[in-house]
């Protein structure tokens, strides 16, 4: 579904189905690099069990046009923004990674818009290392392979986003390629990586949020280390803690445990 | 992952989609024989049967053992994800149905194993899918081969058994410029001489029966996904209807709004292995499996005997013509240097010097050679074209097809060289005693 937002078109997938005013509403936010398809299971599973689902490509990403957002700042803005246009007035904001900042700078806007917050393999700050952001800009695919490396955690995952047989290395290295590509305008995967390393509002904003928090996190995530959460997890009024077997793509690499801890803590 | 870099080859074709077994510890891959697989709860049957959870159901839809030879695969390929068939031929033919239907068209090299120019050029004519055949090598023939209804190019690695190695960065900027992917049949080179996707192509097929397995105990065939075609991207122009808009047959599902780069794999499974049914059993997958573990190992092998033997051959009084790339006189052995680097296998033809009964006795003679139809097994194999699969041709015929009366065709195997070598030599003096 395309939402007009800011000016441009804003892709969301729905999961399947179309919004329904009279059920509530998660709102799904990608990582650097992503898009809406990293959370295939859990929104159609969430889509098919009473909630109405939004999971976005960012700006400037896959389906979305506009330009990819520099800062934290401006993608929680275009989030808000998403809600207005379609009408929500309440919903569960669920980001993963550079989503996740997202997620949490856009619910300390909300306020009580937002009834809970998922942070999934998050991490403050989350810092890009200087040899990473310099090769997102430079060699792009060189970075690819060191970020896919870094974000799986084994070599056998379970049934996945394509079912069985899914080869989660490949699938991962192939969107980031893919999203790379759907805009020659811009390099989006240098701008996500600086707006993750610039974001320095984290614990000003959730302070801000009095919302139950999860953090959904990876205990061999390499990327967002789950140490690394420890600094929201101790501000957040209202936090639960979840520990996931996987890396830090935990959607594909546990979907089930990802799932049921999801629906565990939203159908709260 | 244990490091920083991308796991090597042969640490793939270890372990790639195997984990120790978390119900008995079992380190080797389990043989899961069962038909399905019982469901936790109502709703998570449901959930399984509408793609919002990953897990099995059936074996022909999919199974625990299969998941991870098709893992395997893609790992070695670089691919996405796979479907493990009931052979080649039907890993072929998923391929096709899934991307077309009555009214499509096919570009593909006329330099292909029978049964898939048999399925293209007959067969699929009978359903409504046309095929234009062009040589591998006139890429002028690609280009003007395209239609507006063209939805694929298909070719071998290496055309069976000419040894023509398919230009496959060429081809494919042509298939691409065209809105089309390009399908290679990989049976002959296996992902450890060539990983076709790092040359421009966009699927694979194989018959895993071959170098995959490697042991020539069961028939299998595999279909990966790159997962770098973008079935709504330029020059596509709503040639994939059945990936982009909704299918009525699964619950009205877009597939490339499901998965960005998976609405191929989506749908072969979901309606191809469904309907078609042409699944591999678990038992097939586990022997695959087993030969994937020495791939590397016996594929160098395979490579350095090919090597002595194509020597030997070349030198030989008896023998007129070697078709090998890494002869260079063979009209692939400037593209063989480039995409095949570790070599370009060991499946290649040779034409003694004689009549057709001097081929035939050559045949005859041989003590460690099989004289059957296959290729790719441990054992070296042998067959003369002349004398058994196309014994009804006439000399001319035959010439038109490239294949003279003294064409032997030669899978070479794991054996001592030596000994290949002395049974060569043996039956190329018995069949000079014939003249």
């Amino acid at each position: 579904m395309i939402y007009k937002v800011q000016g441009q078109p804003l892709y969301a997938y729905t999961g399947g189905k179309t919004f329904d005013p009279a059920k509530p509403t998660a709102v799904f936010i990608h990582g650097v690099l992503n898009d809406h398809s990293v959370w295939i299971l859990q929104t159609r599973h969430f889509a098919h069990h009473g909630w109405n689902v939004l999971a976005i490509d960012l700006p400037g990403h896959g389906r979305s046009g506009g330009k990819a957002p520099e800062s934290v700042e401006d993608a929680a803005e275009c989030l808000v923004q998403l809600l207005d246009a379609v009408g929500v007035q309440k919903a569960v904001l669920i980001g993963h990674s550079f989503g996740s900042l997202i997620a949490l700078h856009a619910a300390a806007q909300l306020a009580d818009r937002v009834t809970q917050l998922v942070l999934v393999g998050t991490a403050y700050p989350m810092r890009v290392s200087p040899a990473l952001l310099e090769s997102s800009l430079n060699d792009p695919q060189n970075a690819i392979q060191m970020v896919n490396i870094f974000s799986h955690a084994t070599l056998a995952p379970p049934p996945s986003a394509l079912g069985p047989g899914t080869w989660l290395l490949g699938g991962s290295k192939a969107l980031m390629r893919r999203v790379l590509a759907s805009n020659p305008h811009e390099n989006i995967f240098h701008i996500g990586f600086k707006a993750c390393d610039q974001y320095d509002q984290a614990k000003e904003a959730m302070s801000k949020v009095a919302c139950p928090t999860l953090f959904l996190l990876g205990q061999k995530d390499q990327m967002t280390h789950p140490k690394g959460a420890q600094s929201l997890i101790q501000i957040a009024k209202n936090a639960q803690v979840v520990f996931v077997n996987a890396g830090h793509q935990l959607m594909v690499e546990a979907p089930e445990e990802t799932l049921k801890a999801l629906i565990h803590f939203c159908q709260k | 992952m244990p490091g920083y870099l991308d796991p090597g080859f042969d640490t793939l074709a270890l372990h790639a989609g195997a984990a120790p077994d978390p119900s008995t510890g079992a380190r080797a891959v389990p043989i899961h024989l069962t038909t399905s697989f019982v469901f936790e709860s109502s709703d998570q049957a449901a959930s399984l049967f509408n793609l919002e959870r990953a897990g099995h159901v059936y074996s022909r839809i999919s199974n625990p053992t299969n998941a991870v030879l098709e893992q395997r695969i893609a790992a070695l390929e670089g691919g996405i994800g796979a479907i493990a068939t009931a052979s080649g031929q039907a890993a072929l033919h998923l391929a096709i149905t899934t991307l077309m239907g009555a009214g499509s068209h096919i570009v593909a090299s006329s330099a292909l194993y029978g049964g898939s120019h048999n399925l293209l050029h007959y067969t699929l004519s009978r359903f409504g899918i046309e095929t234009t055949f062009v040589k591998p090598g006139d890429l002028e023939a690609w280009r003007q081969a395209v239609r507006p209804n063209t939805k694929l190019f298909f070719g071998e690695t290496v055309g069976n058994p000419g040894m023509d190695v398919l230009d496959l960065p060429a081809v494919s900027q042509i298939a691409h410029a065209a809105g089309v992917p390009l399908l290679v049949d990989a049976t002959l080179t296996s992902p450890w001489l060539m990983k076709p996707f790092d040359h421009g192509a966009d699927l694979i097929v194989h018959s895993a029966t071959k170098f995959l397995s490697g042991h020539g105990t069961v028939i299998g065939g595999l279909v990966v996904d790159g997962g770098s075609f973008d079935w709504s991207g330029p020059h596509t122009e709503g040639k994939f209807a059945e990936l982009t808009q909704a299918y009525e047959g699964f619950h009205n599902m877009v597939f490339t709004e499901e998965s960005t780069v998976g609405a191929f794999l989506l749908r072969a499974r979901r309606e191809g292995l469904r309907d078609f049914g042409a699944c591999m059993s678990p038992h097939t997958a586990w022997l695959i499996l087993q030969g994937i573990e020495t791939l590397p190992l016996r594929m160098a092998r395979h490579v350095s005997n090919t090597e002595k033997v194509v020597n030997f051959l070349a030198a030989h009084p008896m023998v007129s013509r070697v078709g090998h790339p890494m002869l260079e006189g063979h009209p692939s052995y400037a593209l063989a240097q480039k995409l095949l680097p570790r070599g370009a296998g060991s499946v290649f033809s040779f034409d003694i010097k004689g009549t057709r009964q001097q081929g035939q006795t050559f045949i005859e003679a041989l003590q460690v050679f099989s004289h059957l139809a296959n290729v790719g097994d441990c054992r070296s194999l042998v067959i003369h074209p002349a004398s058994t699969t196309h014994f009804r041709v006439d000399d001319e015929t035959l010439k038109a097809s490239g294949i003279g009366p003294g064409t032997v065709r030669l899978s070479i195997g794991l054996e001592d060289p030596d000994d290949l070598i002395d049974d060569l030599k043996r039956a190329l003096k018995s069949a000079g005693r014939t003249a």
